[in-house]
C-alpha cells in the first residue's frame, strides 16, 4: 500500500519524523506565526498608546470577524488546490439581499435566512462550474466575483439601506458578560471548532488533504473528488453570506460594494497561516493565528496613526514574503539533501 | 499521509496547544481589559480635534479642513484629519472607531449617511468625545451640534435659479450628484425638485446620476449623460468634484456652450472654465469659514461653554458670535454666486 | 490538422481554408458580437456612433484597457496571471503628474519613456519573484496589487494631481486626433500590432505559447522558461505603465484610486477574447477585441435603458460564458482528435 504514496512524482514531505517532538512543534510554519503574533502584541502594548485598553480588543475582533469567518472554509478550499475569489462578492450580495428584503417589509430573521440561501446558491454555482463543467477555479471565481458583485450593485445602485431594528444591530456589537469580547466570537468559536473537527479529525478532512496532494490518487482511493469540492464551495458561499449578514448589522449599512477587496485579506491571512497555495498542506490553527496577526498589526498601526495604506503595503509584502519564504526554504532544504548533486529546478513542479 | 497514525496524535497535540495559546491570548486581552482607561482629568480640556470629512483627496474638504486647522492652532489645540479614500458610510465607521480608541477630545464629521455612522458616533460620545457635524448632517440625536453652511432651501434655490436663467427657463436638465446616500445631497435634490415643480414648469429633470465624488466616475457619467439625452440643455452638479469633472469633459466636447453647467464649485477649480465660457456662473460659500466655525464649536463643547441646546451662544474667533438654532444647528451664512466678474477676487 | 494524404493544395483551396479558419476563429465571434452591440445601440441613438464626440469616445475610452488586456494576454498565455496592473497604472499615472509638476518643461516623450520604464520595473519585481522563486503568479500579484496601491496612496497623501497642473499640450494628446482616429487609440493599435506580430512570428513569442501549454515539457525541451516568464511580466508592467501615462493625458485628474479595479477588466477582456486561462492558446487580437467589447457594452447600457449599475454583472456573465464556451470547444476538439486518431489506427 505504501508503494502508492512513495511513487508520487512530487517530493513534498512536511514533517521529517527523524526530528525530536519539540522541533517538530516549534519549527513549523504555524509556530512562526504564533511567535510573530505574540511579538506584535508585546511590542504594540509597550509602544503604542491606548493599545492595551479593553476597547481595542473589542474593535479588533469586531473588525476581523468577517475575515475570521471566511478564512475557515477558504482554508479547506485552498488545501484542495482550488481557490475562491468570489467570497467578498458573496458578502456584498448577501448584504444587499438582507437590506432589500428587509426594506421591502420582510422581518429581519427571514431576510437573513434568505441571504444565507442566496450564499449557498452562489457557492453551488461556483461548485457546479468547477466540478461538473470542469473549469479552472481561478477563472470561474474571477467571473463570479464580477457577476455577484454586479448583481449586488445592480440591485441597490449606490444607495445603502441603513434602517435596521436596533435589537439586531446591538446584538452584532454586543459583548459577552462584563468582558470586552464581542458576542460574535461565540459564533466564530463554534464554527471554528466545527471546521477544525471536519478538517483534522474526520475522513472528509483527510480526503480534502488527499485531493490537494494528488487528485488522481485521491480518486483511486475512493474519495469523490467532485462531491468534496462541491460541498466546499457551497460551504464557502454560506459562510460568506453569514459574514455578510454580520457585516451589514455591524455597520448598519447594506451597500452593493460592501467588503470590496475582502478576498485579498482572507487569502493573505490563509497563506500567511501556513496553508500551501499548491494544496495538500495546512492547519486551521495556523490560519486563525494568521488572521489575528494581520488584524492586530493593522489595529496597532491604525492606533499609532499610521495610515491604512501603509498597513496595506505591509499586508501585501507579508503575503509575498510568506509564499516566497516557503519556496526558498524548500529550495534550501533540497540543496542540503543533495549536496553538489542535480540542480533542484529540473525536477519540474507539476503545479504552478 | 493517510496511513500514519502518529500524524493524528501530533496533530491533536498541535491543536490543543493552539487552543491553549489562543485562550492565553484572550485571557491577556481580558486582563488588560481590567485596567480602566485614563479618563479626562478635570482641569485641562482635551483639545485634540480630528476632522473626518467624507473622503480624502477632495479639494472642498481640503479647504474646509485647512480652515479648521487655522482655528485649532489659534486656540492651541491639536489638529488631525482622517477619512476613507472613498465616500462610503462603513469607511467612516472604522476611522471613528479608531479615534474613539485614541480618545481624542472632539470629532468634526461630514457624514456619508445620516444613520449608518450613528452607532459609532454614539460610542464615541459615550467615551466623552464631543461630536460636531458639518456640511453633511447625521440624524440630530447622534451628534452634539451641526454646522450648516446655509439653509438647504437657499442652496437648492440658488442653483435652480442659476440654471433656469442660463437655459432660458425651459428644456431638459440633469443632476450630477455625489454619493447616493449623502444627507446634504439628498436634501438639496429634494428641495430642487420641489422648486422646479412649483416655479419652473417648463424645465424637465430627466435624471439624477451619481459620480460618487470620484473624479473619473463623474467624468464618465457626464459623457454618458450627454450621449443618452441628446436634447439636454443643462447640468446641475451640487458637488465640487462633480462640477469640476463635468466642466473638464464639456471643455473638450462638442456640447461646450450648448449645454449649460452650474452647481456648487470652488473658484480655483473652475476659474479656467469660467474664463473660456464653459461655465457661466456657480455658487458656494466659504468652506474655510465653515471648517473654522466647526472647530470653534467643538472647542466650546469640549470646554463646557455650551451643551448644544437651542439658544446657546459661543465665540468663533474672527467670525464673531454665533447662536445655536433649532435641532442643534448653527448657520454660517448665505450662499454666494461666482461668475466671470468676481472670480478673480477669490483664492480657494 | 489531420491531413493524412499529401494532397497538393491549390491556391483556391488554401484561400478557402484561410477564410474558413478566419470565420471559425474565436476572435471573429467576438468581433461580430462587438459589431452587433454597436449596431443595436446606434439604432437606438445615432449619436453613439455618428456624432463627433460619440465616435471619438467609442475609440478612445477602451484603448487604455486594451493596453492592459494585451499585456495580460501575454502573461496568461504563459499560464500565469498579473493582478497588479491596475495598481501599476495608478502609480505610473500619479508619477507622470508628479514628474510634470516637479520638472516643468520636461519634454513629453521623456515622460512617456519614464512611465514605461517605471512600469517595466514594477513588472520586473513581479516577474523575478514568480520566475525565480517559482511561486504562483496569483499570490505574488495579489500581494503586489496591495503593496503598489498602498505605495500609491502613501505617496499621494490626501493630494491629487489636477488637470491644471499638467501642461496643456500633454492634455491635448488626450483628445487629439489624426484624421478621425484619436491619437491614444493609434498608440494602442501600434502596440497591439507589434505584440501580435511578435507572438505569432518570433521565436520568443512562440515559446511563450509552449511554456503555457506545458511548463514541464518546455523545461525538459530546454526552453529558457525563467527568462521568458520574466520578459512576459516586464511587458505586462511596461504596458500598464504606458496606460498610466495615457490615463493622465485622458483624464487629467489623478487621485490615489486611479486604475483601481482595472485588473479585473483586463483579465476579463483577455478571457472573453479567447485567451485560455490555462495558458497556451489565444491571441492578443482577441484580448483587444474583448477589451473593446467590454467597454462598449458599458457605454451602451445606459443608452439601451439598462441602469449602468448592472455593467459589472454583464462583465461577469460574459467571462463565465466565455470560459464555458472555451471548455465546450476544447472538449469537442479533443473528441475530434481522438476520433481522428482512432480512425487513423484502422
Amino acid at each position: 500500500m505504501t508503494e502508492l504514496t512513495a511513487n508520487t512524482a512530487v517530493m513534498r514531505t512536511y514533517k521529517e519524523y527523524g526530528r525530536p517532538l519539540w522541533q517538530r512543534i516549534l519549527f513549523t510554519r504555524e509556530a512562526a506565526v504564533y511567535g510573530a503574533l505574540i511579538l506584535v502584541i508585546i511590542v504594540a502594548s509597550a509602544t503604542v498608546r491606548n493599545f492595551a485598553t479593553p476597547i481595542t480588543l473589542n474593535y479588533l475582533l469586531l473588525d476581523i470577524t468577517p475575515i475570521l469567518l471566511i478564512a475557515l472554509p477558504m482554508t479547506l478550499v485552498i488545501i484542495t488546490g482550488e481557490i475562491d475569489l468570489s467570497v467578498a462578492s458573496i458578502v456584498g450580495l448577501s448584504s444587499v439581499t438582507l437590506g432589500t428584503l428587509h426594506q421591502g417589509g420582510l422581518p429581519i430573521e427571514a431576510a437573513g435566512l434568505a441571504a444565507l440561501v442566496v450564499g449557498a446558491i452562489a457557492g453551488a454555482i461556483n461548485g457546479f462550474l468547477i466540478t461538473v463543467v470542469g473549469l479552472p477555479s481561478l477563472a470561474v471565481t474571477i467571473g463570479t466575483l464580477a457577476l455577484y458583485r454586479g448583481l449586488a450593485v445592480g440591485l441597490l445602485g449606490t444607495t445603502a439601506v441603513t434602517q435596521y431594528t436596533e435589537f439586531w444591530k446591538d446584538l452584532a456589537k454586543s459583548k459577552i458578560g462584563g468582558t470586552t469580547i464581542p458576542s460574535v466570537m461565540i459564533l466564530f468559536v463554534i464554527l471554528a471548532l466545527v471546521f477544525a473537527i471536519l478538517l483534522h479529525f474526520t475522513a472528509f478532512g483527510r480526503g480534502v488533504f488527499a485531493i490537494g496532494l494528488s487528485p488522481e490518487a485521491a480518486r483511486f482511493s475512493g474519495i469523490s473528488v467532485e462531491r468534496t469540492k462541491f460541498i466546499l464551495f457551497v460551504l464557502s458561499g454560506v459562510v460568506s453570506a453569514l459574514a455578510g449578514i454580520y457585516y451589514t448589522l455591524r455597520f448598519g449599512s447594506a451597500r452593493g460594494d460592501n467588503a470590496t477587496g475582502l478576498e485579498l485579506s482572507v487569502i493573505a491571512a490563509v497563506l500567511l497561516g501556513g496553508v500551501s497555495i499548491f494544496g495538500g498542506r495546512g492547519a486551521l490553527h495556523g490560519v486563525i493565528a494568521g488572521v489575528l496577526l494581520i488584524g492586530t498589526l493593522g489595529s496597532a498601526l491604525r492606533l499609532a496613526s499610521i495610515t491604512s495604506d501603509v498597513i496595506n503595503i505591509i499586508t501585501g509584502t507579508l503575503l509575498v514574503a510568506s509564499v516566497v519564504s516557503t519556496s526558498v526554504l524548500a529550495w534550501v532544504r533540497r540543496k542540503r539533501i543533495r549536496p553538489g548533486g542535480k540542480k533542484p529546478g529540473s525536477a519540474a513542479d507539476t503545479k504552478g | 499521509m493517510l496511513f500514519h497514525t502518529s500524524t493524528r496524535s501530533t496533530r491533536r497535540a498541535g491543536a490543543f496547544a493552539a487552543l491553549a495559546v489562543t485562550v492565553a491570548l484572550v485571557a491577556t486581552g481580558c486582563a488588560a481589559g481590567s485596567e480602566t482607561p485614563a479618563g479626562e482629568t478635570g482641569g485641562d480640556a482635551n483639545l485634540a480635534i480630528t476632522f473626518v470629512p467624507k473622503n480624502l483627496g477632495n479639494a472642498y474638504f481640503d479647504t474646509s479642513d485647512a480652515g479648521g486647522k487655522e482655528a485649532i492652532e489659534e486656540f492651541g489645540g491639536t489638529y488631525d484629519e482622517q477619512a476613507p479614500a472613498e465616500g462610503t458610510p462603513d469607511g467612516q465607521v472604522s476611522f471613528i472607531n479608531t479615534l474613539t480608541q485614541q480618545q481624542v477630545g472632539g470629532l468634526v464629521v461630514s457624514a456619508n449617511d445620516p444613520t449608518a455612522i450613528c452607532d459609532a458616533i454614539n460610542e464615541a460620545r459615550d467615551a466623552g468625545i464631543k461630536v460636531v457635524t458639518f456640511d453633511s448632517d447625521t440624524s440630530p440625536e447622534c451628534r452634539d451640534l451641526f454646522i450648516n453652511q446655509a439653509t438647504s432651501e437657499g442652496i437648492a434655490k440658488v442653483q435652480v435659479d442659476l440654471i433656469a436663467e442660463q437655459i432660458g427657463d425651459e428644456g431638459e436638465i440633469a443632476i450630477l450628484s455625489a454619493t447616493a446616500n449623502a444627507t446634504n445631497q439628498n436634501a438639496w435634490i429634494e428641495l430642487m425638485k420641489t422648486d422646479l415643480a412649483a416655479n419652473h414648469p417648463n424645465i424637465k429633470l430627466v435624471e439624477v446620476v451619481y459620480g460618487d465624488d470620484d473624479d473619473q466616475t463623474s467624468f464618465d457619467k457626464t459623457a454618458a449623460l450627454l450621449q443618452t439625452y441628446p436634447n439636454l440643455k443643462g447640468i446641475v452638479s451640487p458637488t465640487t468634484v462633480g462640477i469640476a469633472a463635468a466642466a473638464r469633459y464639456l471643455q473638450t466636447s462638442d456640447f461646450k456652450g450648448k449645454v449649460q453647467l452650474t452647481g456648487l464649485g470652488t473658484p480655483n477649480q473652475l476659474r479656467d472654465y469660467v474664463e473660456d465660457g464653459t461655465v457661466t456662473a456657480f455658487a458656494l460659500w466659504n468652506p474655510a469659514d465653515l471648517g473654522y466655525l466647526a472647530a470653534y464649536a467643538a472647542k466650546a463643547l469640549i470646554e463646557g461653554d455650551i451643551t448644544g441646546a437651542e439658544g446657546d451662544e459661543f465665540e468663533a474667533g474672527k467670525l464673531g458670535k454665533y447662536t445655536v438654532g433649532e435641532k442643534g444647528s448653527v448657520l454660517l451664512g448665505d450662499p454666494y454666486t461666482f461668475n466671470a466678474d468676481n472670480i478673480a477676487d477669490f483664492n480657494f | 490538422m489531420t491531413n493524412l494524404t499529401l494532397d497538393r493544395e491549390t491556391f483556391g483551396t488554401r484561400v478557402l481554408h484561410g477564410v474558413g479558419g478566419f470565420l471559425r476563429a474565436r476572435e471573429t465571434g467576438i468581433l461580430l458580437a462587438l459589431i452587433l452591440v454597436i449596431v443595436i445601440t446606434t439604432a437606438k441613438n445615432p449619436n453613439f456612433l455618428f456624432s463627433n464626440d460619440g465616435f471619438r469616445d467609442l475609440l478612445l475610452t477602451p484603448s487604455l484597457v486594451m493596453l492592459l488586456a494585451v499585456g495580460q494576454a501575454v502573461v496568461i498565455i504563459t499560464r500565469n496571471v498579473d493582478l497588479s496592473v491596475g495598481s501599476t497604472l495608478g502609480l505610473t499615472a500619479y508619477m507622470t503628474g508628479r514628474v510634470f509638476i516637479d520638472f516643468p518643461g520636461i519634454p513629453i516623450i521623456v515622460v512617456f519613456l519614464v512611465g514605461i520604464l517605471f512600469g517595466a520595473l514594477l513588472g520586473l519585481v513581479n516577474g523575478a519573484l514568480i520566475a525565480f522563486a517559482k511561486v504562483p503568479a496569483l499570490v505574488i500579484t495579489l500581494g503586489t496589487l496591495y503593496a503598489y496601491r498602498g505605495i500609491n496612496v502613501l505617496w499621494t497623501g490626501s493630494d491629487r494631481i489636477n488637470a491644471s497642473d499638467l501642461p496643456k499640450d500633454f492634455l491635448a494628446l488626450g483628445t487629439a486626433r489624426i484624421g478621425p482616429i484619436p491619437v491614444l487609440t493609434i498608440i494602442a493599435l501600434i502596440v497591439l500590432i507589434a505584440a501580435g506580430w511578435y507572438l505569432r512570428n518570433q521565436r520568443g513569442g512562440r515559446e511563450l505559447y509552449a511554456i503555457g501549454s506545458d511548463p514541464a515539457a518546455a523545461n525538459l525541451y530546454g526552453l529558457k522558461v525563467t527568462r521568458r516568464v520574466l520578459v512576459a511580466f516586464v511587458v505586462s508592467g511596461s504596458l500598464a505603465g504606458l496606460a498610466g501615462v495615457l490615463y493622465a493625458a485622458r483624464y487629467g485628474t489623478i487621485n490615489s484610486q486611479a486604475g483601481s479595479g482595472w485588473e479585473l477588466d483586463a483579465v476579463g477582456a483577455a478571457v472573453i477574447g479567447g485567451v485560455a486561462i490555462f495558458g497556451g492558446s489565444g491571441s492578443v487580437w482577441g484580448a483587444a477585441i474583448g477589451a473593446y467589447l467590454l467597454l462598449t457594452i458599458n457605454r451602451a447600457l445606459p443608452i439601451l435603458g439598462v441602469q449602468d449599475f448592472w455593467q459589472r454583472a454583464v462583465v461577469g456573465v460574459l467571462i463565465i460564458g466565455a470560459i464555458v464556451l472555451d471548455r465546450v470547444l476544447a472538449l469537442r476538439t479533443t473528441k475530434k482528435l481522438a476520433e481522428a486518431r482512432d480512425n487513423h489506427n484502422d
